[in-house]
């Protein structure tokens, strides 16, 4: 059956974060652009078969952020906002850069290390691309 | 009007050893209620009671808003059962069966029959005695489906199956609650299941219900904090905490209402919270059942 999300065992994270994560890759990278009609919470319950609960515990806190907008008896829309999946992108790389500086810390690397390990990534992605 | 599906209250009955005692639960409408206890806890005798199999001593019994078991003919004609037990006819054909429950049940789909005899790779001419376990399973509830019943009260029925029928079987499942007016209630002790799908999820052991509630609030509130105790501090009493073993300078606690407030008092004790995880359902289920058995031995 085919499904917009797919739910992994392996992933740590609950199911309802891993739902609202890839709905909100999914508006980032444009394949649902603003305006457009996400699929019922039971119709994507029924197709990733995880629980209905779960699936609109992810849509309520999509709402909160502001992501998707439900319209009562309607259905849920992705947000008009303006600049809404740049922001999106944004904070997507906020969350890998707190992962890295974690890592970093970890290591026992001091900040401007890190830093500076971010700018050679920057410099060899810039070659490669050459 | 929106009536509970199932609604049972303060249901005894007692055997020569084992005693059911005070069961209460509840599924609305549009939802999957996963039942979830280890072997001869009282899941079968429980749902035997809901089908008007068993009588109670004590309590009633609502199902579909039909007082069970004095309406339980009623309150049948909506219900898909499906049990390990359940009887076919070795030498019939599963096409025999299924002409067989479509003559009874005025609601038979001939097209959903099916549709499901090809998602579930079944073949209608072959004989019952001719099929694996799995596919008897996933004949009885073709069987049930096909009905369209508005409840399905479904006993074990992933346990003993390969990934790929349960894979099948859970994905029906879930196409069934797409209609709000319809439910399920299935026990299990595969919690990887019950966590996949329910909405609700109610643990019994030992002939009680030991806990009951909605599976995203199981989710949040069960947590395992990993504490370390510098010399000269203790783990102060923290709220919900329902296990707590400590050796050396760390301790493990286990608690049942977690909030962020728990780390802060944490803190405040002189700990040093190394980190909070989330449990499975599995894990929640186990330490469920461990504290309760505790007590109830204390």
């Amino acid at each position: 059956m085919h499904s917009d999300v797919l739910i992994s065992q392996a992933d740590r994270r609950p199911m309802y974060l891993q739902i609202m994560e890839q709905i909100r890759h999914r508006i980032a990278v444009g394949d649902w652009p603003p305006g457009r009609e996400l699929p019922s919470i039971r119709a994507l319950a029924a197709s990733t078969q995880v629980s209905v609960i779960t699936v609109k515990r992810a849509y309520l806190e999509l709402e909160r952020e502001g992501v998707i907008v439900t319209r009562q008896g309607k259905g849920s829309f992705v947000a008009d906002s303006a600049g809404l999946s740049m922001q999106l992108r944004r904070d997507e790389l906020d969350e890998h850069l707190t992962a890295a500086a974690n890592i970093g810390r970890q290591l026992g690397m001091t900040a401007d290390e890190i830093a500076d390990r971010l700018h050679e990534a920057v410099k060899t992605r810039d070659e490669n691309e050459r | 009007m929106t009536e509970p599906l199932i609604d049972v209250v303060g249901v005894e009955k007692s055997y020569r050893f084992f005693r059911l005692s005070n069961v209460a639960m509840r599924l609305e409408p549009g939802q999957i209620l996963g039942f979830v206890g280890p072997n001869g806890a009282g899941k079968s005798t429980t749902i035997r009671i809901l089908m008007g199999m068993l009588r109670a001593e004590r309590g009633t019994v609502h199902v579909l808003g039909h007082l069970v078991p004095r309406d339980q003919a009623l309150a049948k004609r909506d219900i898909g059962f499906v049990s390990e037990d359940m009887q076919l006819h070795g030498s019939a054909t599963l096409a025999w069966h299924m002409r067989l429950v479509a003559s009874i049940y005025p609601g038979w789909d001939v097209k959903y029959a099916d549709v499901l005899l090809r998602r579930f790779n079944l073949h209608a001419e072959q004989t019952v005695k001719a099929l694996s376990h799995g596919e008897r399973v996933k004949a009885v509830l073709l069987l049930a489906l096909a009905r369209r019943p508005r409840l399905l009260l479904l006993d074990e029925p992933t346990t003993g199956l390969d990934p790929v029928a349960r894979h099948e079987i859970l994905a029906e499942l879930m196409d069934v609650v797409r209609d709000e007016r319809r439910g399920i209630l299935f026990s299990s002790h595969n919690t990887q299941d019950v966590e996949q799908i329910s909405d609700q999820i109610t643990f019994i052991d030992r002939g009680r219900i030991i806990d009951s509630s909605d599976k995203e609030v199981f989710l949040d509130r069960w947590r395992r904090l990993h504490l370390d105790v510098p010399p000269g501090t203790a783990v102060p009493a923290l709220p919900g905490a329902i296990d707590t073993t400590a050796s050396g300078r760390i301790a493990v606690v286990t608690t049942n209402s977690y909030t962020p407030e728990i780390d802060a008092a944490c803190v405040r004790a002189g700990l040093t919270v190394r980190d909070v995880q989330r449990m499975t359902l599995e894990e929640i289920f186990v330490a469920n059942v461990m504290s309760n058995r505790r007590e109830a031995d204390r």
